[in-house]
Formats: C-alpha cells, structure tokens, sequence
C-alpha cells in the first residue's frame, strides 16, 4: 500500500469494479465461426443445440466442484460418484415407472422423471454430507493426503454402486413425451435437448440469484475471494462449506440423471471418465468461478459437437487443446477470482 | 561393509520387515520351483514388474510429494517402445535396445516439459494436468492404430533366447524344465534387484535428501538456496525414466502390449494404492505394496468366493464379498491408510521397532 493513502474514501466513491466481458463474448464468437465451417444453417442448428445441451449438462456438475474449490482449496478427486450415484438412482425410480414413462402424456413422464431428479439430489446430498464428514473433514489443507483421499472415497463408492446394481450397464430410456425432435425448418433438434438446456439454464439462473441476491451467496463469493476476512468477521466458514459441498454433490446427482437420460444408459465408470472433462472446464473457466465455469462448460460442449461433425479424430482431443490455448492466454482461467 | 554400500545405507530397520522382505524375496526367487504352475510364475513376474513400477512412483510420491496421475503414461511408452520395436525390427537384441532408447528418449521430453510447465504451480494443480495429459495419451495410443495396433494392442516375438520354445538342457533341474521362459524371468528378477538398489541409491544420495526436504517444507529448502523446480522436474523425470523401464520389462515378460496392460487408469489406480499400502517415502514400502496387492489381486478372488458361497442366503453380505469386488475391501484399506497411518505398513513397523 502506497504510504500516502487518502482518508478512508466514502462507500459511494468506491470504483465500479468493471466487469469483464472478454470471455462471454468467445461463446458467440465460436459459435457464429462454425457456421460458415459446418456449411448448412440446418446441421449447424442442430450442433449448436447438442453442444448448448452437453454444456449446460457439464455445467450443472461442475458448478459444485469449483465453488468447493474455491471455498476451501478443496478438489473432490471424488466428484464423480455423485454423478454415478444419481444416474443409477434415475434408473431405479424411472425402472419402476415404466406405465408413466412409457405413457405418451407428458404429464405422466413428467411425474416419473421430476420424483427421480428429487431422489437424486436428495440421496447424492446426504451421501455428500456423509463423504464431507468421512472423507474429507479429516484431511483439510493437506493437499497430497486431499487427493488421494478424495480418489480413495471414488473407488470405494463405485464399488459399492456396483454391489448395489452390479457392474453392467443399466438401458435409461428417455420417457416417450421426451424423445424425438422438433423440427425448426430443416433443422432438427431433439426434445431432451432443449429440456437440458431449459434445466441448466434454470440452474445458472437459480445459482446466480442466490449467489448474487441472498446474504449466503454474498458470503460464499466473500469466502472464496478471502476465507480468512470473512472468518475473522465472525461468519463460521466451515459451515459454509458443508452446505456448498451438500449442494455441489446434489448437483452433481441432478447432473448424473441428465447425463444418464443423455446417453441413455449408465455405467459404474461413467463418473469417473467425466472426472477428466469437468476438471478441463474448471481450469478453464477459473478455479472457484460459477461464471467461469459456466462459459468453460458452453465452450467444451460447444467444440466437441462441432469438432466432431468436422474433423472426428481431432474431437477426441478437442478439450485439450482448448485448454491449453484458454491457460496460454490466461494463465489462470478465463476469470481468476481466487486471490491465493 | 557390502552390504552397507549395496543398500546405499538404508536398511529396513525392523525385524519384522526383514523377516517380511526376506520372505518375499525368497519367494519370488524360488517362484519355479517351489510353486509350479504358469500361473504362480506370471503373478511373481508381475510383482516384480511393479515393485519397480511402484517403486519409481513412491520416489516421485513419497519423496518428493507430487501427486501425478501419468505415470502409467510413462509405464506404457515403455511397454509400446519395446512393443513397436520387437513388432517392426523382428526380434533382435538390436530391437530391444532400440525400442528402450526410444522410449526413453520420449519419456525423458515428455518429463520434462510437462515438468517445467506444471510443476511451478500447485500440487492439485499438477495432478489435474497430468490426469488430463494422460487420457489424452491413452487417447492418442489407441488412435494411431498403425503403430500402436489400436485397442488390439500388439502381438510379438521376443530374441529366442527369451522364447519359451528355446531349451538350454534336454534335462529338467529339480523338476522344472531350463526353458526360455526361466530364463526371462531371472533375467526379469535381476533387472529388479538392479533397478530397485538403484533407486534406493538415489533417494539415500545428497539429491535424495533434497527431495525430502522439499516434500517436508518446500519454501525452507528453496531459502537454503536449493532451486526447487530444478530438484523436481529432476525427480519427475528420473520416475518417469525408471517407470519406462518397468514398461520395457512388462512388454518383453508378456510379448504383448495394449492400451489396458499398461496404460489404463486402473492400473494408475493399482499403484497408487500399493505405494500408499506399502508405506510412501520408503522404497521398502513398494516391495511390500505390490507383492501384497498382486497376491490379493490374484488369489484373494478365491478366498472370496469361497465366502460368497459361505453366505449364499444373505442378499447383501454376499454381494459385499463377491469375488469381483475385492477392490472395494482395497479401497476401505486404503482410505484408512491415508488417515490412520499414512507411512503404511513399513512405517508402522518402523514405529514399532524403534519403541521397542
């Protein structure tokens, strides 16, 4: 600090803190770039809505690691099993419901699927609680013990899904009202696609209020800035993070039955092979940023469905290479909020 | 005095893990003999395979403090340099040292870059990137099916004296025939004896005490003056070169390699667990880790099924010890390890000794 600081300036006469909108402008940037690339308005539709669809999708799991993250420098190598638990959760409610799910009314299906979502956030929010207790109280700030711990906790629950449902791959048919497409002059996009993007819109728009509108949002942005001011300010930060963890695993159990219903079916591994993906899209939007992760997310889904059309082998690495160009630009992600 | 020098110093300080190591060692060794079979011969190979394997991580994990999710990205471009080696030169001599070379040579760049580049930041950090490098590699080696064979892997030969139709004798020794694949297999044990006093020099070394001290207070050792990125991407890239190794040794025992032999995450998974078993930061520890975990690997399987079938009427106990779900029981282990006594089963020996 400069020795020859101003009185305390008043509150009114603090400075705007500019927002910076670089980054929210790539997502139509990229977009608007593959038109001229996939040639026709109809593919072109149809991809964007897919990788939209996908991104939203890797959003509503990411959004919990990274606020965790940058809560309390903790990763859940683990993170993944919240996925797998509410997957396999989706097919356990939806496979006793095939009368509703496979009833043409859309109110039926609706009644299947909303009571699944329910029991996914509602079981992967308690088992979250009970991992945060078991798996990761104990080895706060110790960031070896942390990874290998958290990675321990993904083992030992995978093998428990699959005591509980065994090691196949369980069919997830979408519900009847949900499957097929609307078609919007020559393009088609498929039902569920739009309904991803309506959910993790709705997320982000619910996420974005309680962490921008409530006193608790006010604190989790103040505790992942600086955890210390906001302790030292009375607030009790652990207990903040618990209920950040809670959410982040039910999250991620929500995530797990649209993935699920996405690829329409699931598979023990299937959390830990988009373990890989979602730590891509945290590094790339900035450890500990919603908003952050939110573009990251839009851009990963983004250029693997338009990589994929154009060039399939370079899809495969698509991530990758995005993050490595996103760190090269900006080192710390597209919004670096974590002041450590 | 030998000994001292051959064990750099560094001796397992416990009688209890003497006897432990001793019997281990005595057992891999008389493997052909005492266990007959194809199948005891191949899980003691596998053993050692991953003593060395282990043993290069513990020198990256427990001495250094990295976590890195690519090894076994280092472990298979050892097994495919052998592999594309022996695959496109017939099977030569000249192709096996060609193809170590090689993978080498590509472990070391690899190394190294990823080193530099990652190793300023922090530990979870690195071990995001290197996750994400290493599907990406596992990706790329499946990808270029040319080279790598794809998801078939590769099929070889190996130079005939390593081949089980070679003979040295007509006549049996002690019941077991003087076939290549005895040959191999001791060829395989003294290449672990060598590499595993060699690793065991290096973390006794000056270098090896820097290690530690970064692993205990990194910002300390840099304030005595030790440039700490140089010490580990040093560490990184010697693991990463003795882990190579350990791949070359896996391709020549099995004559074959593919991306779920050496390149799998399952496989990072198997490690991590047997350093963290074993004891990290004592090489001992690995010794202990991988022949543990191979041996319930292998033979546990049994035991369970045997419980499972025990426990027919109970629905979820018996699903608990199903045979095909002993890593969870690994996992528990493990997770209790982390907490409980994070210097594993040697450390806790060594505590032992030392009170007594």
């Amino acid at each position: 600090m400069k020795p020859s600081v101003p009185a305390a300036p008043a509150l009114d006469a603090l400075p705007a803190v500019r927002p910076d909108r670089v980054p929210l402008m790539l997502l139509p940037v990229l977009v608007l770039a593959a038109l001229p690339l996939t040639g026709s308005l109809s593919t072109w539709v149809t991809l964007t809505f897919a990788g939209l669809a996908m991104g939203m999708i890797i959003f509503i799991i990411a959004s919990g690691l990274t606020l965790v993250f940058g809560l309390m420098d903790v990763l859940n190598f683990g993170h993944g099993v919240f996925i797998t638990l509410g997957a396999f959760l989706a097919t356990a409610v939806l496979g006793r419901m095939t009368g509703w799910t496979e009833s043409e009314s859309l109110t039926r299906n609706l009644a299947a699927v909303l009571p699944a979502m329910l029991a996914a956030v509602v079981v992967a929010g308690l088992v979250g609680l009970a991992f945060e207790r078991l798996i990761i109280r104990p080895v706060y700030g110790q960031p070896l013990k942390q990874i290998m711990i958290t990675m321990g906790g993904m083992i030992v629950g995978v093998e428990l899904i699959k005591v509980v449902w065994g090691p196949q791959a369980i069919p997830l048919p979408l519900p009847a009202a949900f499957r097929g497409s609307f078609l919007f002059g020559e393009a088609a996009v498929e039902k569920y696609r739009l309904i991803a993007v309506v959910v993790g819109l709705a997320v982000f728009g619910a996420m974005s209020w309680v962490l921008g509108r409530t006193k608790v949002g006010l604190l989790i942005r103040a505790g992942v800035q600086d955890r210390e001011m906001v302790e030292s300010l009375g607030y009790r930060i652990g207990r903040l993070f618990v209920g950040v963890f809670v959410a982040g695993s039910a999250l991620a159990g929500l995530g797990g039955v649209m993935w699920g219903l996405y690829q329409q079916s699931v598979t023990p591994e299937m959390g830990g092979q988009i373990n890989v993906l979602l730590f891509i899209v945290i590094i790339i939007g900035g450890m500990g940023s919603v908003g952050g992760c939110f573009i990251g997310a839009l851009l990963v889904g983004l250029i693997s469905n338009y990589a994929g059309f154009l060039a399939p082998k370079v899809a495969l690495f698509s991530n990758i290479l995005l993050m490595v160009a996103v760190l090269l630009w900006r080192p710390q992600g597209l919004y670096s909020v974590v002041k450590r | 005095m030998i000994l001292h020098r051959l064990f750099s110093g560094d001796f397992p300080r416990s009688r209890v893990l003497l006897v432990m190591l001793l019997a281990i060692v005595a057992g891999l060794v008389l493997t052909p003999f005492i266990f007959p079979g194809a199948k005891a011969l191949n899980v003691a190979a596998k053993a050692c395979i991953f003593i060395v394997l282990v043993a290069s991580f513990d020198l990256l994990l427990g001495y250094t403090g990295i976590v890195s999710f690519a090894h076994t990205m280092f472990f298979g471009i050892g097994a495919y340099g052998v592999a594309i080696a022996l695959s496109h030169f017939g099977p030569t001599w000249a192709g096996v040292a060609a193809g170590v070379a090689a993978a080498l040579a590509v472990s070391l760049v690899l190394s190294l870059v990823i080193g530099l580049f990652s190793l300023r930041v922090k530990a979870l950090f690195y071990a995001m990137i290197t996750l994400a490098v290493a599907t990406a590699f596992q990706t790329l080696a499946s990808q270029l099916s040319e080279l790598t064979g794809g998801e078939d892997g590769l099929t070889f030969k190996v130079p005939e004296l390593l081949s089980p139709g070679f003979s040295l004798s007509e006549h049996p020794f002690l019941g077991v025939s003087l076939d290549g694949r005895l040959i191999s297999f001791y060829l395989l044990i003294a290449a672990t004896v060598v590499l595993f006093l060699l690793m065991l020099r290096i973390v006794n070394s000056p270098f090896g005490r820097v290690l530690q001290a970064i692993r205990e207070n990194e910002f300390r050792a840099e304030a005595l003056g030790y440039r700490t990125v140089v010490y580990r991407t040093l560490s990184n890239v010697l693991s990463a070169a003795f882990a190579t190794l350990a791949g070359a040794l896996l391709a020549l025992w099995l004559r074959y390699n593919g991306p779920d032999t050496s390149l799998s995450f399952e496989i990072m998974i198997d490690i991590l667990l047997m350093v963290v078993i074993g004891g990290m930061g004592t090489l001992y520890g690995s010794v202990l880790g991988a022949t543990l975990f191979i041996l319930v690997q292998n033979y546990l399987q049994d035991l369970m099924k045997f419980a499972s079938e025990g426990l027919g009427k109970v629905p979820l106990l018996r699903d608990l010890v199903h045979p095909d779900r002993w890593l969870l029981w690994l996992g528990i282990l493990f997770v209790l390890s982390v907490y409980r006594f994070p210097t594993g089963i040697v450390g806790k020996l060594r505590t032992a000794a030392r009170k007594s």
